[in-house]
């Protein structure tokens, strides 16, 4: 099995969001990025797993600057074969799935993976992209996935519960908690990494379509107001009369 | 040009989700000075109901045919709709199947697009939305300068009321390009408002101490007719099904009321929450996290607290 995993950098959760440039852009001084969660531990795992259960070859691909090469180096050595960086500063979810579809457009890729979104923006927009782009079917947030010859058996989370799929030939699906188990890299998969090609390639220009006006920081919560244990019903009052929520 | 809504329709019904981006769409069609015309794949009942929220029309699409969703179809279907009705802009909900055809959409319509938007647009200079990125720690404002728009909304966005009459839907045939995706099997939960949707909401975490004793939390939210949501380690630990988690890694969901009972308020827990309109804590420690972006605290044992909530529901209701 050919297959390619799209991976992207996003600060850690616990970063401190601050903002320059007149707020239209992410103050990065001082974060730390890791590799999107749901790249790594579910997209990028299970194409390993697929591998080894089956034999063929598992691309990293991510759309960046130089400086993500460091979250590309973490992905060869939890276990992808070879790595693709196309070099391209700031991207939109088009621009990111544009040049990720026109090198998988040359290649025959089995299938590919996302995550099923990323954690600064919740965009869960690329795989849909690529997937149209490429004219494949698309399986969101896919939490099971086994193949057998040319039909694959996909589940994916809905609203309330789940959907079990079959994809005939190759398809686009996005990753979500189930679909694998995080995979730690060991000493050996980290000094292999250092070897395994990474290619960088130019970027196809495309404009941006949607373009940062501003971010706000909201303003937090006043305070708490905190309620006698004991009377409960002061609280059912506060909801009904002053917050109008029940 | 004309602002299409894509309404979902599970098993034959449109939910409120549907209705909400009907309400909107006819919203942003007034802004544009337009009109707003829903479109409605497969069989499906009542979808002239969409008029009530202010579309002027109805297209129902194959209405006798059960279509199973495959983001391919519906894409293909929602574009050839856009194009033959003029509209330029097309909106959808932000649930599992809108998050499949957001980007297609834009792909295939050469749009720009934003999803999970959280805000009616700003069209005073441009097409501006809002959406809360960062974990809830901020909000963005995008411009989508393309002519072609797509958004798709975040649940309870907008207080939905009824603006207008039912229309009579106009049935339209459309040729289903192949489909290489079958649904084989579906398993929802049945009669419960599912998450993304709930409007009331009771969630609780590690401090239940075990699945046994969630009788409690089960019974606040049947009083008040809310959903059940849990912190990630019980989900992980099987002390409740995996839908219910509720967090960075889980559902992101923004009901008027999130009540929150032994759970500690972790940052990732709180990404997933804290756009709700109001928070309620239940923690016995003073010092919890989750106070700080609580709007209303209880500090005691829950197993005392909750079960006198429940009691002050009931008599709520009752009177
Ligand atoms: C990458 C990543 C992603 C994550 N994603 C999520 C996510 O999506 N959702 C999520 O929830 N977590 C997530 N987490 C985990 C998160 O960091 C916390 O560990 C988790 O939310 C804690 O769950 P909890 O509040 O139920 O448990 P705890 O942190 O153990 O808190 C239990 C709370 O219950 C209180 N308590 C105990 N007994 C009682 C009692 N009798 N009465 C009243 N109060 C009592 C305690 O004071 C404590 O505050 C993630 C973590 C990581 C690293």
């Amino acid at each position: 099995m050919n297959l390619l995993v799209c991976i992207s950098k996003t600060p850690d959760t616990t970063s401190k969001i601050s903002f320059k440039s007149d707020a239209t852009e992410y103050n990065s001084d001082g974060v730390t990025f890791i590799m999107n969660p749901y790249d790594e531990w579910y997209a990028l795992v299970k194409a390993i797993e697929l591998v080894e259960q089956n034999g063929g070859n598992v691309t990293v691909i991510n759309v960046g600057p130089a400086s993500n090469d460091i979250i590309i180096r973490k992905a060869l050595a939890i276990g992808a074969n070879d790595a693709i960086r196309v070099d391209l500063e700031n991207g939109d979810a088009f621009a990111i799935a544009s040049n990720i579809a026109a090198h998988a457009k040359s290649k025959s890729y089995d299938a590919i993976f996302t995550g099923k979104e990323t954690i600064d923006y919740n965009g869960s927009e690329v795989g849909a992209m690529i997937a149209e782009l490429l004219d494949l079917p698309y399986v969101s947030y896919a939490n099971d996935l086994t193949t057998s010859g040319n039909i694959s058996k996909i589940t994916r989370e809905i609203e309330g519960g789940m959907e079990i799929c079959e994809v005939e030939g190759p398809f686009v699906l996005s990753a979500a908690k189930g679909l694998a188990e995080q995979r730690i890299p060991n000493m050996k998969g980290i000094m292999m990494a250092k070897s395994k090609p990474l290619n960088v390639v130019a970027a196809t220009g495309d404009a941006l379509r949607v373009k940062t006006e501003k971010f706000i920081v909201p303003p937090g919560k006043t305070g708490v107001k905190l309620i006698d244990p004991e009377n409960m019903d002061e609280l059912v009052r506060l909801l009904h009369e002053e917050s109008k929520v029940i | 040009m004309s602002v299409l809504v894509y309404i979902e329709s599970p098993k034959g019904h449109i939910k409120k989700t549907g209705n909400e981006v009907a309400y909107y769409g006819a919203k942003v069609a007034e802004s544009l000075g337009t009109n707003c015309i829903a479109v409605v794949i497969g069989k499906a009942d009542n979808v002239g109901n969409l008029g009530k929220y202010g579309v002027s029309k109805v297209l129902h699409v194959n209405a006798d045919q059960e279509i199973e969703f495959d983001s391919q179809v519906f894409t293909s279907v929602i574009t050839q709709v856009a194009s033959e009705n003029g509209a330029n802009t097309v909106i959808l909900a932000n649930t599992a199947n809108g998050k499949s055809l957001t980007g297609r959409l834009a792909i295939k319509m050469n749009a720009g697009n934003v999803s999970g938007v959280n805000s009616l647009p700003d069209t005073s200079n441009g097409f501006v939305v809002s959406k809360s990125v960062y974990s809830g720690k901020a909000v963005a404002n995008y411009n989508i300068t393309t002519s072609n728009k797509v958004i798709s909304l975040m649940g309870n966005t907008l207080q939905i009321q009824e603006v207008g009459q039912a229309v009579s839907p106009e049935n339209i045939t459309v040729a289903l390009p192949a489909t290489k995706l079958k649904v084989i099997e579906r398993k929802t939960s049945e009669g419960i408002v599912p998450l993304p949707e709930a409007e009331l909401v009771v969630s609780a975490g590690r401090g239940m101490k075990g699945p046994e004793n969630w009788g409690i939390i089960e019974e606040l939210a049947s009083a008040l007719g809310a959903t059940t949501a849990c912190s990630r380690p019980v989900a992980d630990a099987h002390w409740r099904p995996h839908h219910e988690h509720v967090g960075q890694t889980g559902v992101a969901i923004r009901p008027n009321l999130y009540i929150a009972a032994g759970i500690s308020g972790a940052i990732q827990h709180l990404a997933g929450v804290n756009n709700s309109k109001v928070i309620v804590v239940i923690n016995k420690d003073p010092e919890a996290p989750f106070f700080k972006a609580a709007d209303y605290g209880v500090v005691g044992d829950l197993f005392d607290v909750v079960p006198k909530l429940t009691a002050a529901i009931k008599k709520y209701k009752q009177a």
